[in-house]
C-alpha cells in the first residue's frame, strides 16, 4: 500500500478518536469564545470603525495559539507512549514518517476546523462595510500556518515525554519564545543589550512567528514566510523522528 | 518462518539479550519460556521491528527486519505485553483501523474485521469504548486485532495474561488451531501452558537460551524423569528404603510414612532411563502395593533448576 494511504488511515483514526472525546468540543467552543471576546471587547471591533480584521480579529492568534495549540498537541505522542500503543502503531507495516505525518496532519486540520467555525467574523465585517477579502483570506492562511508550526513543536515536546502536563509546559514555553521573538519590547531590549549587533537582532527575531505572520495580516503573500513556517513544521517533525527512534533504540 | 540469529540487545551497560538463536517454521507453536526480565519481550520487541537489535539479525518470510521492515511485518501479527489498545475509540472502530492500515478495503475489510470478532467473541462489546472494557475484553481486543490479516507469523506477548480460566482455555485452543497453519511464538510464564499448547519451547534466562526442545525432551531433563513413586501397605519404611536402594539404577530413595502406609520415591540413576520402574517391580515381590507410577518429569522443576540464580540453585540442593 502507498504511503499517501497510510498517512490518511493514521490521520483518519486520529480524527475519529478526537471527536469520540469531548476535549474536542471543548477547544473549539474556548477558541471560539475567545475569538469573539477579544475581537469585539478588548480588540474594540465596533469602536475602530474599520471594515478589516486585521488589527481586531488577527492579531490575537498568536497568543491564542500558545495556550490552545499545545493542548491539542500534547497527547499526541505522550499518549501514546503512556498507554502503549506505540508498540502497535510502530510494529504495523508503515514506515514512522507515515504515522508521525498522519497523526500531524489530522490535529493541523482539526485547527483549521476551529479556524474555520471563526466565519462569522467574516460575514460580519462583510455585511457593516466592504473590507479587503483577499486580504482576510492570506491571513486565514497564514493564522492556519502558524498554528502548524506551534503544532509541529507540540510535536516534539509530546514525544520528549510520556507526560501530557509536562508536553504542555515545555512546548507553552517554546511557542512562547517563537512570538516573543518577534514581540517589539523584546525587540527594542535586545537593540539596547546588543548595541551595534544589527545582525544578531535580525537573526533572533527572524525566528519568530509575529514577524512571519505579519505579512499576512496585510495581505501579503511572500513565499519566504510561507517557507519559513513549512520549514518550522519539517524540521519540528524530522526532530521527533529522530526522539522517537532514540526511545526505541536506548 | 522467524529466524533469529545471535541476536543480542544492551541497554546501556546492561547485556538484556545475549546471542539468542532460533528458528521457527510454519506449523509450529513455540513457547517462550522464563523468568520475569529474562529477556522475552525484549526479544519479541526485536522481532516484530519495535526495538532494533544491537547486534545479531531476525529475517521474517526472508525479510530483514531492519532492512525491509515493511514487507516483513506485512507478515507478522503482533500481540505486545499488557495488549494495548487505542482507548478513545470503539472496538469496530479499532478493528476497521488495524485492518485499514493492513491494506485491507471495502469487502474485505468488512470480512476480516467479522471473522476476528467471532475468532475472540468481541460480539456483545463491538460499539463499545475500549476504555470501558474490562480486561479480558481489552485483552482479546488486542489479540483480534493481531489476527485481522490473517497472518503468518504470529507473535503474542503473554497472550493469556489477565484472562480467566475459561478465556485462557479459549485462548489456548484458537492458539493450537491455529498453529496448524502458522508460525507462532509467544511467551508466557505459566507452565502447564507449554503443555497444553507448545509444539517446541525455549527457556531463556538473564538473556540467554538455556534450554530448548519438545516439552517432552525438556521434562526429560527433570530429575524427576523416570522416577518411580508407589506407596507400601504394612512393611517399615527402612526395610523398604534399605531393599529399593541396592537397586542398580536407583540413585535415592525418599520415603515419607503415613500410618501403617510408605510412599516411596525411587529417583533413577540417569534421568529418564526406563530400567529403573522393571527393577521396582521385580524387587516388589510380596509386598501390598498400590499406585505405582513412573514420573515423565516434572517443567516446573526444570525451570526452577535451570532459571534459578546459582547460589539459590545451593540453598535448594541442601534442603
Amino acid at each position: 500500500m502507498n504511503s499517501f494511504g497510510n498517512i490518511k488511515t493514521i490521520a483518519k483514526r486520529e480524527l475519529l478518536a478526537c471527536f469520540a472525546s469531548p476535549v474536542a468540543y471543548v477547544f473549539i467552543v474556548i477558541f471560539l469564545l475567545l475569538n469573539g471576546f477579544f475581537t469585539f471587547m478588548i480588540g474594540g471591533f465596533f469602536e475602530r470603525g474599520e471594515a478589516s480584521l486585521t488589527n481586531s480579529f488577527f492579531m490575537w492568534h498568536p497568543w491564542f495559539y500558545l495556550f490552545l495549540v499545545p493542548a491539542v498537541g500534547m497527547r499526541l505522542w505522550a499518549d501514546e507512549r503512556r498507554v502503549g500503543t506505540l508498540e502497535l502503531l510502530l510494529t504495523m507495516p508503515i514506515a514512522p514518517w507515515e504515522a508521525i505525518a498522519g497523526k500531524f496532519l489530522a490535529s493541523w486540520l482539526f485547527l483549521g476546523l476551529a479556524l474555520l467555525l471563526t466565519f462569522p467574523v467574516v460575514l460580519t465585517v462583510n455585511h457593516l462595510g466592504s473590507p479587503d477579502n483577499g486580504v482576510i483570506f492570506t491571513a486565514y492562511i497564514g493564522s492556519w500556518l502558524m498554528a502548524g508550526a506551534y503544532l509541529a513543536v507540540s510535536c516534539i515536546t509530546s514525544a520528549i515525554t510520556r507526560s501530557q502536563v509536562v508536553s504542555f509546559i515545555i512546548a507553552v514555553v517554546a511557542c512562547l519564545f517563537l512570538i516573543l521573538a518577534g514581540f517589539p519590547p523584546v525587540i527594542n531590549l535586545l537593540q539596547n543589550l546588543t548595541g551595534n549587533w544589527q545582525w544578531l537582532v535580525d537573526t533572533i527575531t527572524s525566528f519568530s512567528v509575529i514577524t512571519h505572520f505579519d505579512g499576512f495580516q496585510k495581505g501579503i503573500f511572500d513565499s519566504r514566510d510561507v517557507i519559513f513556517f513549512l520549514t518550522v513544521i519539517g524540521f519540528s517533525l524530522f526532530t521527533t523522528s529522530v526522539i522517537l527512534r532514540t526511545h526505541r533504540t536506548s | 518462518m522467524i529466524k533469529v540469529q545471535n541476536l543480542t540487545k544492551q541497554f546501556g551497560h546492561k547485556q538484556v539479550v545475549d546471542g539468542i538463536s532460533f528458528s521457527v517454521e510454519r506449523g509450529e507453536v513455540l513457547g517462550f519460556l522464563g523468568p520475569n526480565g529474562a529477556g522475552k519481550s525484549t526479544t519479541m520487541r526485536m522481532i516484530t521491528g519495535f526495538i532494533p537489535p544491537t547486534s545479531g539479525s531476525v529475517t521474517v518470510g526472508g525479510f530483514d527486519i531492519v532492512d525491509q521492515p515493511i514487507p516483513a511485518k506485512k507478515l507478522i501479527g503482533y500481540l505486545p505485553e499488557n495488549a494495548p489498545a487505542y482507548t478513545d475509540m470503539t472496538v469496530q472502530g479499532f478493528l476497521n483501523f488495524a485492518a485499514e492500515i493492513r491494506g485491507l478495503r471495502g469487502a474485505a475489510k468488512t470480512k476480516a474485521v467479522q471473522r476476528a470478532v467471532d475468532t475472540c467473541f468481541l460480539e456483545n462489546v463491538l460499539h463499545q469504548s475500549v476504555d470501558t472494557l474490562s480486561k479480558g475484553y481489552r485483552h482479546r481486543t488486542c489479540f483480534a486485532q493481531s489476527i485481522i490479516h490473517d497472518p503468518e507469523v504470529l507473535v503474542l506477548d503473554e497472550p493469556t495474561d489477565g484472562l480467566d480460566p475459561n478465556q485462557k482455555h479459549e485462548v489456548r485452543q484458537l492458539i493450537r488451531r491455529m498453529g496448524e497453519q502458522k508460525a507462532i511464538v509467544f511467551s508466557t510464564h505459566i507452565l502447564e501452558e507449554v503443555d497444553a499448547v507448545c509444539s517446541r519451547a525455549i527457556i531463556i534466562d538473564r538473556g540467554r537460551i538455556v534450554a530448548n526442545g519438545t516439552p517432552e525432551e525438556l521434562r526429560r531433563k527433570s530429575d524427576w524423569a523416570g522416577a518411580v513413586t508407589l506407596r507400601v501397605h504394612g512393611v517399615p519404611a527402612t526395610a523398604v528404603e534399605e531393599k529399593l536402594n541396592r537397586l542398580r539404577s536407583a540413585k535415592k530413595v525418599a520415603t515419607e510414612t503415613n500410618g501403617n502406609r510408605v510412599a516411596v520415591t525411587v529417583f533413577p540413576r540417569t534421568a529418564g532411563d526406563g530400567d529403573l520402574t522393571r527393577e521396582v517391580i521385580e524387587v516388589m515381590n510380596g509386598w501390598q502395593v498400590e499406585g505405582l507410577r513412573t514420573e515423565e518429569g516434572r517443567l516446573d522443576e526444570v525451570f526452577r533448576r535451570i532459571t534459578l540464580p546459582d547460589t539459590k540453585k545451593q540453598m535448594t540442593n541442601d534442603e
